[in-house]
């Protein structure tokens, strides 16, 4: 066996670690296994330029960035913000927790890539979280560091949904390639019988992901309570 | 028949308006930086059919390119620029608009779902009109152009602006836009260069064998370890499960391949939610939402997954030795 590929896992990390160009710290690493692998020069760069071509798709979500923009220009992002502030009784944890499960329901169905940071959290959720944060709070408006972490909690409410939804619907690729690693094997399995077996973690994920904001919310709201006791405090 | 080649072809046209765009404002790097990107759109398939035929030169040049799009985030000639209306100007256009405005942005996610149901119904002299291998990524692009041209007739704006926004977008991902697709192709070359295999025989060299809750413990740490390095749990499967779970789990401990399988896969999904490596995710949602810092999502999930994680073993513990 040739350990030096592993070289490239190295350059990884150290990459990463050195906070370098994340794009330039992955092409090294790649040459640097593919050298390492004693790979002629010719066959990694083809190797290179076949995968690359191969996994194309993962930048199909730029063609909903001009009509995004378009919308952003013309203050979709500011109404987006009032129109949640019109609820009275949206908060925050019910907002995202809503969100929480329709994503994974439609990640259930298939129907993975009709939500998305492009497409859904940047112009609306991410917006939507910050007003209903902020209209649970006794001192008005959240500082920028409150404001990033709402917008993150966002995000990380979009991934969780999709992860543990995707996993249970039949045709999703993890459980086509679950399927064929078994049936390569010798060890039949019907794909159902697999998606089925995601379940118990979908429902956990829900649970827990729905804990912690509740959790975040709670936080955020005892901040600015005492933010302000302490302001008085000074005042006297 | 529509194919995602030609939902590709336009990725491609649109990233050459964005070059365009720069190189008329002698942004040369970022103009370069898109006119490179926009091949694998353009010429994808001709790339692939040529590499299989035998002619190795157009994959070559497409690998050269990557190194060229590594070098050129690197310098960094990837700027933002302001949209050139202030929060003012959107605040009272938002005003005018209102819920209008939710339109078309809810029109790209519910056109998507009306034709993956509808595609088996659309069909010309029994060919169908959408490639039935990739319904949801054709009806995702056609989405997005429907809800384009009603978010023009709602804004009353022309094509060219909506084009100009998408590109300040677009430079405003810069790099960050790119590195999924890099990551994916990193992936592969860990796979043919043996990476996954090297590991895999360090792994089953220091557990204890007979210890079934020694090798499930194994299995769950290295599907979590091996996402969080290559950023894909697809790429840690194959290995932990050719190193790990097949000949000790299932063969000698008698494990239930189907949980073992399903649950095993979400425990690296744990890992994604960890780790840079799956950039689309965790990097790319950063730099849209505009937080300070670049681990930010990481950071927000960084509790539930290790929850989850927790959660994930018991339930194989139970499930799998039943």
């Amino acid at each position: 066996m040739n350990a030096w590929p592993l070289l490239g896992v190295a350059v990884v990390v150290a990459g990463f670690a050195w906070r370098k160009n994340p794009v330039l710290v992955v092409v090294v690493a790649g040459l640097v296994s593919g050298i390492a692998a004693r790979m002629s020069i010719g066959d990694l760069l083809a190797l290179l330029g076949t995968s690359f071509v191969g996994n194309r798709v993962l930048l199909l979500f730029v063609l909903t960035l001009p009509v995004i923009g378009l919308l952003e220009h013309f203050g979709l992002r500011e109404r987006a913000q009032a129109w949640i502030a019109g609820f009275r009784t949206l908060s925050l944890a019910r907002l995202l927790i809503a969100y929480l499960a329709i994503r994974q329901i439609f990640s259930m169905l298939g129907l993975i890539d009709i939500a998305g940071h492009a497409q859904t959290v940047r112009p609306l959720i991410a917006p939507m979280s910050e007003s209903a944060a902020e209209r649970g709070l006794e001192t008005q408006a959240l500082d920028a560091n409150e404001s990033a972490k709402v917008r993150a909690l966002a995000a990380a409410t979009d991934n969780i949904g999709r992860f543990f939804g995707e996993d249970v619907f039949l045709a999703f690729g993890a459980v086509l390639l679950i399927q064929g690693f078994y049936e390569h094997q010798g060890i039949h399995l019907e794909p159902l019988a697999i998606a089925l077996w995601a379940l118990p973690t979908a429902i956990s994920a829900f649970v827990i992901h729905a804990i912690r904001i509740q959790f975040f919310q709670r936080k955020l709201k005892r901040a600015h309570a005492t933010t302000q006791t302490g302001a008085a405090d000074v005042a006297r | 028949m529509l194919r995602v080649e030609h939902i590709y072809w336009l990725v491609g046209a649109f990233l050459l308006v964005a070059a365009a765009m720069n190189a008329r404002e002698r942004r040369w790097t970022s103009a370069a930086f898109w006119i490179v990107l926009s091949a694998p759109f353009l010429f994808g398939e001709a790339i692939l059919h040529a590499n299989a035929a035998g002619s190795r030169w157009p994959a070559q040049a497409m690998g050269v390119g990557v190194i060229a799009l590594g070098v050129f985030a690197a310098r960094g000639g990837l700027r933002t620029h302001p949209d050139a209306n202030d929060a003012v100007e959107r605040k009272a256009s938002a005003q005018r608009l209102g819920n209008r405005l939710f339109v078309p942005a809810l029109a790209i996610p519910l056109v998507t779902v009306l034709l993956v149901i509808g595609s088996k119904y659309l069909s010309v002299g029994g060919v169908a009109l959408i490639d039935t291998a990739q319904t949801t990524l054709i009806s995702l692009g056609v989405a997005c152009l429907v809800a384009l041209g009603v978010g023009l007739m709602t804004t009353h704006a022309s094509f060219g602006r909506a084009l100009g926004e998408g590109r300040r977008l677009l430079d405003t991902l810069g790099w960050a836009a790119l590195l999924p697709m890099v990551l994916a192709t990193l992936g592969s070359v860990f796979a043919a260069t043996g990476v996954g295999d090297a590991i895999a025989a360090i792994v089953t060299a220091v557990i204890p064998a007979d210890s079934r809750i020694a090798c499930l413990a194994t299995f769950a740490l290295g599907m979590l370890v091996f996402t969080i390095i290559m950023g894909n749990a697809f790429a840690a499967f194959p290995v932990m499960m050719a190193g790990v779970g097949l000949p000790l789990l299932v063969v000698q401990h008698g494990a239930n391949p189907a949980p073992l399988g399903a649950i095993g896969m979400l425990t690296g999904y744990c890992g994604t939610l960890l780790t840079p490596m799956a950039a689309n995710f965790n990097i790319v949602p950063a730099v849209l939402l505009e937080l300070p810092d670049q681990y930010g999502v990481i950071r927000a999930q960084l509790p539930t997954a290790l929850v989850l994680l927790a959660v994930n073993f018991i339930l194989m513990w139970v499930l799998v030795f039943r």
